[in-house]
């Protein structure tokens, strides 16, 4: 006999996971249900050979929203960290290094630009600072807003109305703005230019000149972690302990999480979302039914065309999610030599890129389905900090390498050892002799991020984060409240608001919309 | 660069299987835009046209009209998704006359569905549907070809209809009902008949291959001498029997919603009195929920027929309530020859045309001898049809 | 000429390009005493007709008409003026395979047309449209709007900003998404929601990258195509039309306007400085070193070369000029004059096809047009350029004798500097046209006997004869950070400049560049209503 649940949350990836636990604290009955034997989705560590254990997906904690983590108590749970406010080097042309930290830069920068490093740093902080409330606000609708989605998006308005006039327009004259020009405006040298370039254009589809990519560094610099905005930070144990801990939190409320349990179809009686059917044909019901899919496929596969207005199936289906961004999972016997980076860099994190330029070359390839030759590449070498990956000695290096189409016009299964090389070949050039340390290597196109991670178009975001598809665009207007056209089916995943990052935000706003709507039936029952 | 020169496309209207015998017939070259095909506007007498379908039989070239041809195994669950109707209750071998709407629940077209078999139907319509269509067809297994300019289409309407088919040798013709169709033999091909028609009266629909349209044109024409003839007819005629049957038109009593450039201007099924089509009990189709929604809340227009006093046409005059306050407007309005009335289709704002239904006047612009004079009018709304014999219904039709 | 003593005028306009013709005849027309001058010793600015080669005239920069604002060609009678807008029809991209597609008149001869090519595509195309024409509906009201400051608590910018948000709301929710969109989307993406086929998106694409330095792909590049389909001719939107003269005749209209109203236009008066007193405008100086003084002081330039070249620094707030220097003014296009000795062949077109009449382009992919922009950004012209070819003869008799032609070829990418320390004034310029050149001879077995002369146009010849910075056509990128109240700087987008009494009416204000006239025409609003006269009231939107 089955049993009957209050909520069921399909995938296991760190929303779903955050959206259970706080149904679960609140008293719901809660099933989570994963298509993999492993919880965590791309925020998960596993053993890429005997003894070498990494971050296969997501290698950095940047952005997982501090509530989520209060809430949910997950340092109670397990949740440590092998670094916080971790260093970042960028290494260019010739041993050229950069080294930045919070508002400290150093190295290979000019002293004009050093002078400018931390004021430019603030300004950015302060107007993603004014972003941070949105995060946890669920969007006021275009249109038809009723009095408290009218005061939600007063308060939005408020947090920029209150920067002051002259940072006002100058937010609002940067956020449409692209990365290249924002930096060159202001610096000089090569190497500050690729820092701020690479946080901003990394996981997209577009290069440092494409419009929207301010934007996109200024939503990454939202987040904060231990206590820092805009730092970086290394859970112990990999990127897998942060979703077990958010697993804990949720188990520990009651929540029941079962693995190898893909779903196959959402089931749909009248109008409503009653329930769910596994692959295997097993059928559980519950009153609420959560998606950490992504939109398109909760909606065009479990939901499916008959239940869906066609042009709301239509603009589903328009979501731009065309990942570009591929992961490098290195076992190395020890520590690879960078050229001009010390024990210290590589405990933090590595970009690789000459210039500016070099990005923005690197992005023309892939314009075209062709991945690039040389890459952008961020680094981490998480064993450092954290030996309890590999044990003392051997290495663990993840790497994402950006640039790298999900349509390939070669086909990615024709293309992957290639490209392996040329991931390779591009590191010997900053780490002579990497080569012939690796033990095993693991290489994630974005068509491997689609099928085994279920990132659609293997874009980490669920969809570009771009102003046509962030806030009461996300993912698109009809589904903007993690409710879409289907009574009792919500979104929880990274393609709702705010999107994607370790964050957590989407799960913990899907859960109170979900609450609201158990305590509003409630009430009418 | 040795690749040879493109032939540029034909600049011009394009011809229909039945034009060599038309064009010769069209001594006004009077035309009306149908999709860039050769298609009469009238013949020269647009009321004598009027009177063949209403008294004898006419005929009118139904080859620019869009088909649709719609097979595979999810046909039903597709058109059930698209269309307003419960399309399991159209039966094999019979025609559903339906609207499609947008997500909004605003009606994009109407058409004819003709089941011709278990999973297999055609689409009739005035405009090109394919984007809507393919779009609605995403996770389905269907497949949809426009079958256009395979299909030569030929409505036959008028009381003496019945009887022309069975002199071309269409045996039992007479025990088709209404929306109903059948295969018959023809000039070693065949040819289909549906009862069906824009005419609200007897009348059907030839359906045959293009090489057997000259051979029908010419065996209607000898089948029809003894029946006082068979009269071609053009556009204008076909207007004013269709505003007489109370039947909306694309383009005039409504924007397809999918072309609609203003926000307000769009219509649902409600909106324009055609709620019998919709089948809410039958699951989800596309706009479900809006017009769920319209029902709870109610409409913001609605659709009637109105009797307008005296006798001048008032197509596109403004509707007032009191004198004063606009409320609407007539968006076909004809002299009806044969119900001796001035009548006309109106979009009204709500609750005009519901429950207010008083105090209604239309204004009229007419000109007298070259002087532009305004009247105000009273306008009375009423139950369509204006016309409407019982052989339109009766199987078998009554002989004329 | 300095011994003239000149009298303290009400208005000067510093420059004689369309906007600022159109600024002083508003100005004029409202009863006060203006003056416009000009450096060069014509007017006109990029709006220019001139004759390089004996018996032709041709339109040295922009080329043809559409976005010229009817309600400024009513406002200053501009057809009695002897303006005479012809609409053309159609326009073909040439392909690699040798086949085309050409754009007709007749909406179901285009169909055909492109059933040929794709039929989903020509099924899409009604979509495309209305998609096209719901925005452009929505945003035409603005262009004769003065955008607010959103960071104001004025009445009048709270009002208008009251007024923006209403005007959004009438779209409807689907509609206020789709708006966004096209601010935000690359031309790619937008086509790829329509179109299959590659030649239909490159064709239509054109409008979205035409005088920007941006790419197809790139995001934003969506609007630039809504900025060119905003216009139109008697009512037929998005309608291209070529000025019967050549462009020379929309600025000799509106200076004729101008005359008829006794505004004054000197040329060969070169501004040296606008002089500042006591934080006002007075007047200016001139190259020649005359000082003429006014209450008002208008500046058609762009804002760069205002602020930075003919502005004392110290006249400014800081922050101002460091957002002027940061204004992204980027050449990208470079363009060519070719006089005919007759009507060229082309591969893939019959001769008399209609659509040799139109637009004609060789470029076949969206990959192509985007590879074009690949060279721009490494510093170099395009190898394969998008051209933009017209060969206005064949409907205006009046440019070229009987049976010869003027061809003008608009060319997309051109950077303003080249890279390798190469010099635009040097082989560059030559090796340059010869690109263009050898790339429409492909297409075209008879075209290079055919030529007479030509003038070669690159962004550093934009700039050092019109003035315009880099070459940039639209004095100013037309991107999401440079529009509406951004434009040309936040919080200076009501058209004054940080000086009292000085304002600016370039393209480089909203909305933007185009021969459009509506910047100068807002900035006359605005300088009528500081001087409180009335009669140039914000235009109401109700559809005439």
């Amino acid at each position: 006999m089955t049993k009957s649940y209050d909520h069921i949350v399909i995938g296991a990836g760190h929303n779903g996971l955050t959206a259970a636990a706080y149904l679960a604290k609140a008293g719901g009955r809660v099933l989570v249900l994963e298509a993999r034997d492993a919880i965590g989705g791309a925020s998960a560590t596993a053993e890429i050979a005997p003894g070498y254990k990494v971050s296969t997906c997501a290698h950095l904690l940047n952005q997982l929203h501090p509530r989520v983590a209060k809430d949910l108590g997950l340092a109670s749970h397990g949740l440590k960290f092998a670094g916080t406010d971790l260093p970042t080097t960028v290494l260019g042309a010739s041993g050229a290094v950069l080294r930045a930290q919070g508002d400290n830069v150093e190295g290979a920068i000019s002293p004009a630009d050093r002078a400018k490093y931390a004021a430019f740093r603030k300004k950015l902080l302060k107007f993603s600072k004014r972003l941070q409330p949105m995060l946890l606000t669920t969007p006021p609708r275009l249109l038809n807003r009723d009095f408290k989605q009218n005061m939600d998006l007063l308060k939005l308005g408020w947090a920029i109305r209150s920067l002051g006039r002259t940072d006002m327009r100058e937010f609002l004259r940067v956020a449409g703005m692209n990365v290249y020009d924002l930096v060159r405006d202001d610096f000089e040298s090569d190497l500050v230019q690729v820092l701020f370039a690479n946080d901003a254009v990394l996981g997209t589809s577009m290069g440092p000149r494409s419009p929207g990519t301010v934007l996109t560094l200024l939503y990454r610099l939202t987040g904060e972690i231990a206590g820092r905005q805009g730092a970086l930070a290394l859970p112990q144990g990999g990127m897998g302990a942060v979703a077990d801990a958010l697993a804990a939190a949720a188990t520990k409320a009651g929540a029941e999480i079962r693995t190898a349990a893909p779903v196959a179809r959402i089931l749909i009686e009248n109008d409503r979302a009653v329930g769910v059917v596994l692959s295997s044909g097993e059928e559980i019901r519950a009153g609420h039914i959560l998606s950490n899919a992504d939109p398109r496929t909760t909606f065009v596969k479990l939901v499916g065309a008959r239940h869906l207005d066609a042009g709301f199936q239509r603009d589903v289906t328009k979501i731009r999610t065309k990942g570009m961004a591929a992961k490098l999972n290195l076992a190395l016997d020890s520590l690879p030599a960078f050229t001009g980076l010390n024990q210290s860099d590589l405990a933090g994190r590595v970009i690789l890129s000459e210039s500016i330029e070099q990005i923005e070359n690197a992005f023309n390839p892939a314009k075209y389905g062709e991945y690039s030759p040389t890459p952008l590449i961020e680094l981490t070498i998480p064993s450092v900090a954290d030996p309890s990956l590999t044990g003392p000695g051997k290495h663990v290096l993840s790497a994402i390498v950006q640039y790298a189409p999900y349509h390939l016009k070669a086909g990615w299964d024709a293309a992957r050892e290639d490209f392996l090389k040329t991931i390779m070949a591009r590191l010997e050039n900053f780490a002579p002799g990497i080569g012939k340390q690796v033990v095993a290597s693991q290489l994630l196109t974005p068509l491997d991020l689609e099928r085994e991670y279920g990132l659609p178009g293997g874009h980490w975001h669920h969809g570009e984060l771009a102003i046509d598809q962030l806030l009461m665009l996300r993912p698109v207007a009809a589904a903007s409240r993690y409710e879409g056209p289907i009574a009792g089916l919500y979104l929880c995943g990274a393609g709702a608001h705010p999107g994607g990052g370790v964050m957590g935000a989407a799960g913990h706003n899907a859960a109170r919309t979900v609450l609201e709507a158990r305590k509003s039936g409630e009430k009418a029952a | 660069m040795n690749a040879p020169v493109t032939k540029p496309i034909h600049v011009g209207l394009k011809p229909t299987p039945f034009i060599e015998r038309l064009r010769p017939l069209n001594k006004f070259e009077s035309l009306e835009y149908w999709k860039g095909y050769w298609s009469p506007a009238d013949y020269g007498n647009a009321e004598r046209e009027y009177f063949a379908i209403r008294n004898t039989s006419s005929v009118f070239d139904l080859s620019p009209m869009t088909k649709y041809r719609i097979t595979g195994p999810d046909t039903v669950a597709f058109l059930q998704r698209m269309v307003t109707r419960d399309v399991s209750k159209i039966k094999v071998g019979r025609v559903g006359y339906t609207v499609w709407c947008n997500d909004e629940g605003k009606v994009i077209d109407d058409g004819t569905l003709f089941r011709l078999g278990e999973n297999h139907f055609r689409l009739c319509c005035q405009e090109n549907q394919l984007f809507w269509l393919s779009h609605s067809a995403e996770g389905f297994d269907v497949n949809i070809y426009d079958e256009t300019d395979e299909v030569t289409g030929l409505s036959l309407q008028g009381p003496t209809s019945c009887s022309v088919l069975k002199a071309l040798g269409c045996e039992g013709i007479e025990t088709l009902k209404p929306f109903e169709m059948r295969a018959f033999p023809f000039a070693g091909g065949e040819v289909v008949v549906s009862r069906t028609g824009f005419t609200g009266d007897l009348g059907y629909e030839l359906w045959i291959d293009p090489s057997l349209a000259l051979p029908l044109w010419d065996g209607l024409q000898e089948a029809g001498k003894p029946f006082s003839g068979v009269e071609p007819i053009g556009s204008h005629a076909l207007d004013m029997v269709r505003i007489e049957a109370g039947f909306i038109a694309a383009q005039v009593d409504f924007v397809p919603a999918d072309q609609a450039i203003r926000a307000d201007r769009a219509r649902s099924p409600f909106e324009l009195n055609l709620g019998w089509l919709v089948a809410m009990d039958k699951g989800h189709f596309t706009g479900r929920r809006a017009l769920l929604e319209e029902q709870k809340n109610g409409s913001k227009y609605c659709l009637v027929a109105v009797d307008i006093d005296g006798k001048y046409p008032a197509d596109g005059s403004i509707i007032y309530h009191h004198k004063e306050t606009e409320v609407g407007h007539i968006t076909s309005g004809i002299w009806s020859p044969t119900a001796k009335r001035n009548i006309g289709l109106a979009s009204l704002l709500v609750p005009f045309g519901k429950t207010m239904l008083d105090d209604l006047w239309v204004e009229i612009y007419v000109m007298r001898e070259l002087k532009w004079e305004k009247l105000m009018v009273k306008c009375t709304v009423v139950k369509a049809p204006f016309f409407e014999p019982a052989r339109r219904r009766a199987t078998p039709p009554l002989t004329y | 000429m300095a011994e003239r003593a000149d009298k303290t005028r009400d208005v000067i306009v510093i420059g004689a390009g369309h906007n600022g013709l159109v600024n002083a005849a508003y100005l004029a027309r409202a009863g006060l005493d203006v003056l416009v001058l000009e450096k060069n010793d014509h007017i006109g600015g990029a709006a220019v007709s001139s004759v390089m080669y004996e018996g032709w005239t041709y339109s040295n920069c922009s080329y043809v008409c559409s976005l010229l604002r009817p309600e400024i060609m009513r406002d200053l009678e501009l057809p009695r003026h002897g303006l005479q807008v012809i609409p053309y029809e159609g326009g073909a991209t040439m392909m690699r395979n040798g086949d085309h597609f050409a754009t007709y008149y007749d909406h179901d001869v285009f169909r055909e047309e492109m059933r040929r090519h794709s039929r989903k595509d020509a099924e899409a195309y009604d979509h495309y449209s209305t998609a096209v024409m719901k925005q452009c509906r929505w945003i035409k009201p603005l262009l004769l709007r003065t955008p607010p400051d959103p960071t104001s608590f004025r009445p009048r910018d709270l009002q208008e900003l009251l007024y923006l948000g209403k005007h959004f709301a009438s779209l409807g929710e689907r509609d206020m998404g789709e708006l966004i969109r096209f601010f935000t989307l690359s031309i790619a993406d937008f086509l790829d929601e329509y179109f299959e086929s590659d030649v239909v998106k490159a064709h239509f694409a054109g409008s979205g990258i035409i005088g920007t330095a941006l790419g197809p792909y790139s995001p934003g590049t969506a609007y630039v195509l809504l900025h060119h389909y905003m216009g139109d001719i008697d009512g037929s939107v998005g309608a291209w039309g070529f000025a019967r003269g050549g462009m020379g005749s929309v600025s000799s209209a509106i200076a004729a306007s101008l005359l008829s109203y006794k505004g004054e236009i000197r040329v060969n008066s070169e501004v040296a400085q606008v002089l500042v007193e006591n934080g006002k405008a007075t007047g200016v100086v001139l190259a020649n070193g005359d000082i003429i003084r006014a209450r008002k002081v208008v500046s058609n330039l762009d804002v760069k070369r205002t602020f930075t070249k003919i502005t004392d620094p110290k006249d400014l707030p800081g922050d101002f000029l460091e957002r002027v220097t940061k204004f992204k003014i980027r050449g990208s296009s470079g363009k060519l004059n070719i006089s005919l000795d007759g009507m060229p062949t082309f591969n893939n077109v019959p001769a008399g096809h209609s659509s040799l009449r139109g637009d004609l382009h060789f470029t076949d992919s969206m990959e192509r047009m985007e590879r074009a922009y690949d060279d721009w950004k490494a510093g170099d012209w395009s190898r394969d350029p998008y051209v933009d070819m017209l060969l206005p003869t064949q409907i205006d008799p009046t440019m070229a004798p009987p049976g010869k032609h003027y061809m003008s070829v608009f060319v997309q990418y051109a950077p303003p500097t080249l890279s390798g320390g190469r010099d635009w004034d040097g082989p560059a310029r030559q090796q340059f046209a010869d690109t263009v050149i050898n790339q429409i001879a492909a297409c075209s077995p008879n075209f290079k006997d055919l030529i007479n002369h030509y003038e070669v146009r690159t962004p550093w010849d934009i700039e050092n004869e019109v003035g315009l910075t880099e070459g940039n056509i639209f004095q100013g990128e037309l991107t999401m950070d440079q529009l509406i109240f951004n434009r040309p700087v936040p919080g200076y987008a009501q058209y004054k400049a940080p000086i009292a009494n000085m304002y600016m009416c370039g393209s480089s204000t909203h909305p933007g560049g185009g021969v459009m006239g509506a910047p100068g025409a807002n900035a006359a609003r605005e300088i009528l209503r500081d001087l409180r006269i009335h009669g140039m009231d914000p235009r109401q939107e109700i559809e005439l």
